[in-house]
Order: C-alpha cells, then sequence, then structure tokens
C-alpha cells in the first residue's frame, strides 16, 4: 500500500530538481522561474499527501491558496522579465545589477 | 496493486519531466516538459484523493501558467544557446549540493516518526460519505472566507501589477480614442448646406 513516506520521497527529489535547476541555468532566467514552480509543485504534493495521510482537509485548503499564490507569482515575474527585456534586450541573470543598492 | 502500479508510473514520470525541465537546451521543450510533470503530480494528487487540487493543478498550471510561459518564450526574441554556456561551470557544485540536500530530506523522513497524533483534534477530518469538491467548498466558503477572499485580492493585484508593468505609452501609433468615438454627434460632423446657384461650396 502506498503511504505517506512514498509521496514525501517524490517531493523531496521534486524539490531538489528545483533547486538544481536555480543552480545550474544561472543565466537563464525563464528556466528559473520554472524552477520555483517545480519546487512550489513539491510543496504542494507535500501538503496534499499530509491531508490524505492525515484525513484532515485543510491541508488541501492550503494547498490552493499556494497555488494561488505561484500563479500570481509567475504572472509578476514573466512581466517584470518581459519589461527587463525591452530595456536591456537580454534575459541574462549575470547583467541583472542595475539595482545596486 | 493496480494503485501501486499508477503511483509508481506516475512518480517515475514526474521525476523525469522535471529533470528534464531543467535540463533541455530548448525552453520551449522545458515548458513542454514541465506541462507532462504537472500532469503527472495531478495524478499523484487523484491517487491520494484530493481530485479538487488534481484539477485546479490541470486547469491553473497547465491550462494558464504554462501557456503564459510558452507565450513569452516565444514572444521574447532570445539567443538562448549563449545563455546556456554557463551550465556546465555550475553543474558540478549544484549537483553536489542537490545530491546533498536529497540525502538530507531523505534520511530526515525515514528518520520522522509521527509520534502521538491526536487525531480527535484535526481541524477538518475528511467524512467519508461526502465528495471532496463539496467538502472543500462548505470549508472554503465558510470557516476560512476572509483567507479565501484574500486570495482574490492577490490575484486582482497580481493581475493589475502586471498589467501595469508591461503597459507602455507608445507615440508612434494612433491607437482608437473610444470615449471621443462614443461623444461625438452627428450635429458635430454634418452641415446641412443650401447654396446659390453658380457659388459653389464653401468647406
Amino acid at each position: 500500500m502506498i503511504g505517506v513516506t512514498h509521496y514525501l520521497v517524490v517531493s523531496a527529489i521534486l524539490f531538489t530538481l528545483g533547486v538544481l535547476g536555480i543552480f545550474m541555468n544561472r543565466k537563464n532566467l525563464i528556466v528559473i522561474l520554472m524552477a520555483i514552480e517545480l519546487i512550489l509543485l513539491a510543496v504542494n504534493l507535500n501538503l496534499v499527501a499530509f491531508s490524505a495521510a492525515l484525513g484532515d482537509l485543510v491541508g488541501q485548503v492550503f494547498a490552493m491558496f499556494v497555488l494561488t499564490v505561484a500563479a500570481g507569482e509567475a504572472a509578476i515575474g514573466l512581466a517584470i522579465l518581459v519589461i527587463y527585456f525591452r530595456g536591456r534586450g537580454t534575459i541574462s541573470v549575470d547583467d541583472v545589477n542595475r539595482m545596486k543598492g | 496493486m493496480i494503485q501501486a502500479l499508477a503511483f509508481y508510473l506516475f512518480a517515475i514520470v514526474v521525476c523525469l519531466s522535471g529533470a528534464l525541465t531543467i535540463l533541455s537546451r530548448n525552453p520551449v521543450h522545458s515548458v513542454l516538459w514541465l506541462i507532462l510533470a504537472f500532469f503527472n503530480a495531478a495524478g499523484l494528487m487523484v491517487l491520494a484523493g484530493a481530485e479538487f487540487i488534481a484539477m485546479l493543478l490541470v486547469i491553473v498550471y497547465v491550462g494558464a501558467v504554462a501557456v503564459l510561459f510558452l507565450f513569452v518564450v516565444m514572444m521574447l526574441d532570445i539567443d538562448f544557446a549563449e545563455l546556456r554556456s554557463g551550465v556546465m561551470r555550475y553543474a558540478a557544485v549544484g549537483l553536489l549540493l542537490a545530491l546533498a540536500l536529497v540525502a538530507e530530506i531523505i534520511v530526515a523522513i525515514g528518520a520522522w516518526s509521527a509520534g502521538g497524533l491526536e487525531l480527535a483534534r484535526r481541524a477538518a477530518p475528511i467524512a467519508s460519505d461526502v465528495p471532496n469538491i463539496e467538502a472543500i467548498g462548505r470549508l472554503l466558503y465558510t470557516r476560512y472566507l476572509f483567507i479565501f477572499e484574500g486570495a482574490g485580492l492577490v490575484l486582482l493585484v497580481a493581475m493589475i501589477g502586471a498589467i501595469v508593468l508591461t503597459y507602455r505609452q507608445r507615440s508612434d501609433v494612433r491607437p482608437q480614442n473610444v470615449s471621443r468615438q462614443i461623444n461625438r454627434r452627428s450635429k458635430d460632423a454634418t452641415r446641412n448646406m443650401n447654396p446659390g446657384v453658380g457659388e459653389g461650396m464653401q468647406l
């Protein structure tokens, strides 16, 4: 029978893949955003797995809110990407040093 | 048996497509692998008994977020081969960190034990006779109503923010001015003339 541990291992692997994606694609901002989506997907999987294992519905409700924030984050992130590309003609992360504190 | 088979199928495909999302050379392929990962994660959630979240994942992520990514990837004219150039430089340290992280998490899962869970104190126990969507709806529109409204507010702010960020006033085009078109009346635009013979028209 599939227990909660199986789900936790799958979401741990997904989470790590997301972190690895941020590390490996240091230059490509679009792939970094996709890696963040993978991380949020792993978190959602965790929430749903615990919700099912404990028989508590609140985990699924919270997963819905995480989904909402992920959608908003993708929209804002891509909007910033588009205006950044419009101004600089590149999306390389190494060049993002305009906002020096 | 069939449940375990389905679980392992979905789990393997979600991990493989997640890996290919971050490894593929072409960002369009990355988005397509991401869509496959979302579909399989939705399958995993159906197996866990969360049908509503699974459908939400398919509709919101595949239907909206992934298509948004696809639009942006195709809209921007970027030399992606140039962006790939630094990948191998960071691969070693990234792989090391990732292996350490996954080993840590899996060890933590192995060492984790739930201990004395007080299942009687669950916030919202799942009733077996109520469908998943109905149960979530009852919870969402009563106890979590204000948080639900807050989530709507987050989406509204995100939408307005994205529009404000990407909107630009261009001077080299003549856009349609709807209010001027609606305000125009026929008596302002036409004149009724009665010229004398041989005098012609003064426009």
